[in-house]
């Protein structure tokens, strides 16, 4: 073994370590004190850090460290503090009515923003992001309305929902004239076509109207009304207009007499708190479509 | 084994040499003169704008703030004097940095490295740091004395540290808490961090620059010049011959000799230099260089050799100036029996000249054009188009409009596209159903929900352009936005 200390370095004058490759010699540079000082309290550091949080895996659970730390209580606790924050507005727009939300513009504002994000989590998957709906569920941008289109028909669908089980929901549903043998086959397909004339479609060549008038003031007029005008008590729509849930072609409409339509919508209430509802109701009302 | 050499006996011109040389510490002697005058007052000016400046009030009515130059950070608004930015403005900034850029290359044509030596804020704190050092510690001498000293230290000594120390972090302190005070009014925050109410980041930026501020203009000080920045690089690639550089004018200087025995040798008619290596210029120099050796990266062209240089020759009867501001070219010309020509209108001063007045004179034309209203429109993605049960058809926008000015505002919306549309904005009972009206509130933003109704006998294109006017009724401002009206 070779004494590293005595091999000098002609121009730095340090002792080498002794090691050489082609030449080329390697000085014995230390770490510098504060680095190596520096490098062992970061071991304490970690060593620290295992006792006072969290940090072992066990089979069932983990350490819980010396405070009981837990980053989930954090989030609770930040939780807890944004509900703080936005408690007073929220409390005062429970408190407002429908009406003068939408007439003052900072609560027209927070109930948008507030509706447009709860919308986005319950709502969306079957209305769309945006409210357009799609086949079966409505659009809530237009001005066509099953069970009303003011904020307080709105209000009440959100908050007690449609054929949902709720004590207060809405109830009536299309009944199944064919499954059920209330009409015969070419019955049905007269009235789908007497049902496309209400609304100024075509109808088939040749179909019967005066026949188809008349099965439908037998078998319909008590849910529609008096020329499908519709009644939202009922969620019976409107036969008359151009806004179609489950389509109006000759074949669809033949489907929906034959076998019935019954939409369900949830009820919210106990869902989400009162003011969101409030606040959701607000938010589709100002879609476009509210009366 | 290899012969020891003593590191120190070896310089940077040796071959075997380190790559590197420890630094020598500088002690810059005090010194008067022109050049030592016109930095004190830079220093002056540069460091009471800077900690007074947040103290200065504009009024600019109720609920706004009557800070001049405010940053206001929480509202996204910048404040200068009678100038307020909002957040999609920033490019005023951009602007203001290519001007400042073009600045300092125009100066640097003309006057070398003028920002260097008076007004970068290193130079600025680190010669307030040396002036508060040579007060308590004396000047070079005596400093370079108290460091070598090897005595324990004395309490004289341990008490003057301590001061200078208390001073230096004194200002740095202040230097960090004006920083701040851009940021929040002024007085309130100062009475906040006085009783401890001021918010946590306030704490901690005072803290950061106190610390930057004390470590480089109290220990870096030239080594800041000299190894992190990165403009003496810069600079070195846009000086030219004509730049007018602090010079040492070896034509006049060389050869080198003492008082007397230039005296003799002038008597017998011989030519001597009249640099007598007094050494009273390398003495002063804040970065410890000696100018003699012609322009090199460390000098950071502050002219206080200039004055150390003309305080020696006006002692010793010669003409002052021996070193100056000059250039090469003269130094050759003169040599060569010429007369000295300076050109400061040079194609490189007037290109950067023109730059700087066509970006100044564009950001002065679009700030005093900008508008003070102005309103963006989004079309709903989802649905795009809505058909209502009378076969009308209706597209709703998100619209936004900013009112910039210090008033409410009362607004009018048209929209210009197919004919017979109907326009309503939720929330606003319209009187008109073709032109609501709504207030927005000075200096916010207002978003809107706008639906827009094409009549069923009159049912437009798939997509046709629609476009919107808000009209300020008061003053007949209009600002306008072009979207599409789409047919399912």
């Amino acid at each position: 073994m070779t004494d590293h200390h005595s091999d000098i370095d002609s121009v730095t004058g340090k002792s080498t370590t002794g090691h050489e490759w082609d030449g080329i010699k390697e000085l014995n540079t230390p770490l510098p004190r504060w680095w190596v000082i520096s490098f062992y309290l970061t071991i304490v550091w970690a060593v620290a850090y295992w006792i006072v949080y969290p940090a072992w895996p066990l089979i069932q659970s983990n350490t819980t460290g010396l405070f009981g730390y837990s980053s989930r209580a954090d989030v609770a606790v930040e939780l807890a503090n944004l509900e703080k924050i936005r408690g007073d507005k929220m409390t005062v727009l429970g408190a407002a009515s429908l009406a003068d939300i939408e007439k003052d513009p900072a609560l027209l504002a927070l109930a948008r923003a507030k509706g447009k994000t709860v919308f986005g989590d319950n709502c969306a998957p079957c209305h769309g992001s945006g409210g357009a709906g799609a086949k079966g569920f409505p659009n809530l941008n237009d001005d066509d309305w099953l069970w009303g289109g003011t904020l307080d028909q709105i209000m009440q669908t959100i908050q007690f929902g449609a054929r949902s089980g709720h004590a207060k929901t809405h109830e009536g549903q299309m009944l199944a004239f064919g499954k059920d043998g209330m009409l015969k086959v070419d019955e049905i397909v007269t009235v789908a076509n007497y049902v496309r004339s209400l609304s100024g479609l075509s109808t088939r060549k040749g179909y019967d109207a005066a026949k188809g008038e008349k099965i439908f003031a037998e078998n319909c007029v008590a849910c529609h009304g008096d020329g499908g005008k519709g009644n939202p008590e009922m969620g019976a729509p409107n036969l008359t207009d151009k806004i179609w849930l489950y389509g109006s072609d000759e074949a669809s409409l033949i489907e929906t007499i034959s076998l019935g339509r019954a939409g369900v919508m949830p009820a919210w209430e106990g869902r989400l708190d009162p003011a969101t509802i409030k606040a959701m109701a607000v938010y589709v009302h100002s879609l476009g479509g509210g009366k | 084994m290899n012969k020891t050499v003593n590191p120190n006996d070896l310089t940077l011109d040796d071959d075997n040499g380190p790559l590197y040389v420890a630094r020598k510490k500088v002690y810059p002697q005090s010194v008067s003169g022109t050049f030592r005058r016109i930095k004190w007052g830079l220093m002056a000016f540069c460091l009471g704008v800077y900690y007074f400046l947040p103290f200065v009030r504009w009024n600019r009515g109720l609920g706004a703030p009557s800070q001049a130059v405010l940053i206001d950070l929480p509202n996204s608004r910048f404040y200068f004097f009678f100038i307020e930015l909002w957040p999609q403005e920033v490019y005023y900034f951009t602007g203001l940095l290519i001007v400042a850029a073009v600045a300092l290359f125009l100066m640097n044509s003309v006057g070398g490295r003028v920002w260097c030596g008076y007004l970068c804020p290193q130079t600025v704190w680190t010669d307030l740091f040396y002036a508060v050092e040579r007060l308590i510690e004396g000047d070079r001498r005596e400093r370079m004395k108290k460091d070598k000293s090897s005595d324990p230290m004395k309490l004289e000594r341990i008490s003057e540290i301590v001061l200078k120390h208390s001073i230096w972090l004194l200002i740095a302190w202040w230097t960090g808490g004006a920083w701040v005070l851009y940021f929040n009014d002024a007085p309130t925050l100062v009475k906040e961090l006085v009783t401890f109410q001021a918010p946590m980041i306030a704490y901690i930026w005072i803290a950061i620059l106190t610390a930057t501020t004390y470590v480089l203009a109290g220990f870096m000080r030239e080594q800041v010049c000299t190894y992190m920045c990165p403009w003496p690089r810069i600079q070195a690639a846009l000086t030219d011959e004509w730049a007018l550089n602090v010079t040492y004018r070896y034509d006049r200087g060389e050869k080198r000799t003492s008082v007397k025995k230039a005296a003799e040798l002038r008597a017998l008619g011989e030519h001597v230099g009249d640099c007598v290596d007094c050494y009273q210029c390398v003495a002063v120099c804040p970065t410890g260089i000696d100018i003699r050796n012609g322009p090199q990266l460390e000098c950071i062209q502050c002219g206080l050799c200039i004055d150390a240089c003309d305080n020696v020759m006006t002692k010793i009867g010669r003409p002052k100036r021996l070193i100056g501001y000059d250039n090469d070219i003269n130094i050759h010309r003169r040599e060569e029996g010429k007369a000295p020509i300076y050109k400061i209108v040079r194609a490189r001063t007037v290109v950067y000249s023109a730059i700087i007045a066509a970006i100044g004179g564009f950001m002065i034309y679009t700030l005093a054009t900008r508008s003070l209203l102005d309103v963006n429109v989004l079309h709903d993605r989802n649905p795009v188009a809505v058909k209502l049960s009378d076969g009308s058809i209706r597209n709703a926008y998100t619209v936004r409009l900013l009112n910039k000015s210090g008033y409410d505002r009362v607004i009018a919306i048209d929209a210009n596209g197919p004919a017979n549309l109907a326009i309503h904005v939720i929330g606003v009972d319209s009187v008109t159903p073709d032109r609501p009206m709504i207030v927005i509130p000075r200096d916010s933003t207002s978003e809107l929900r706008l639906l827009v109704t094409a009549p069923a006998d009159n049912n437009p294109e798939k997509s046709v352009p629609v476009r919107f006017h808000v009209t300020d009724i008061g003053l007949g401002e209009v600002a306008s936005a072009t979207d599409n009206f789409v047919s399912p």
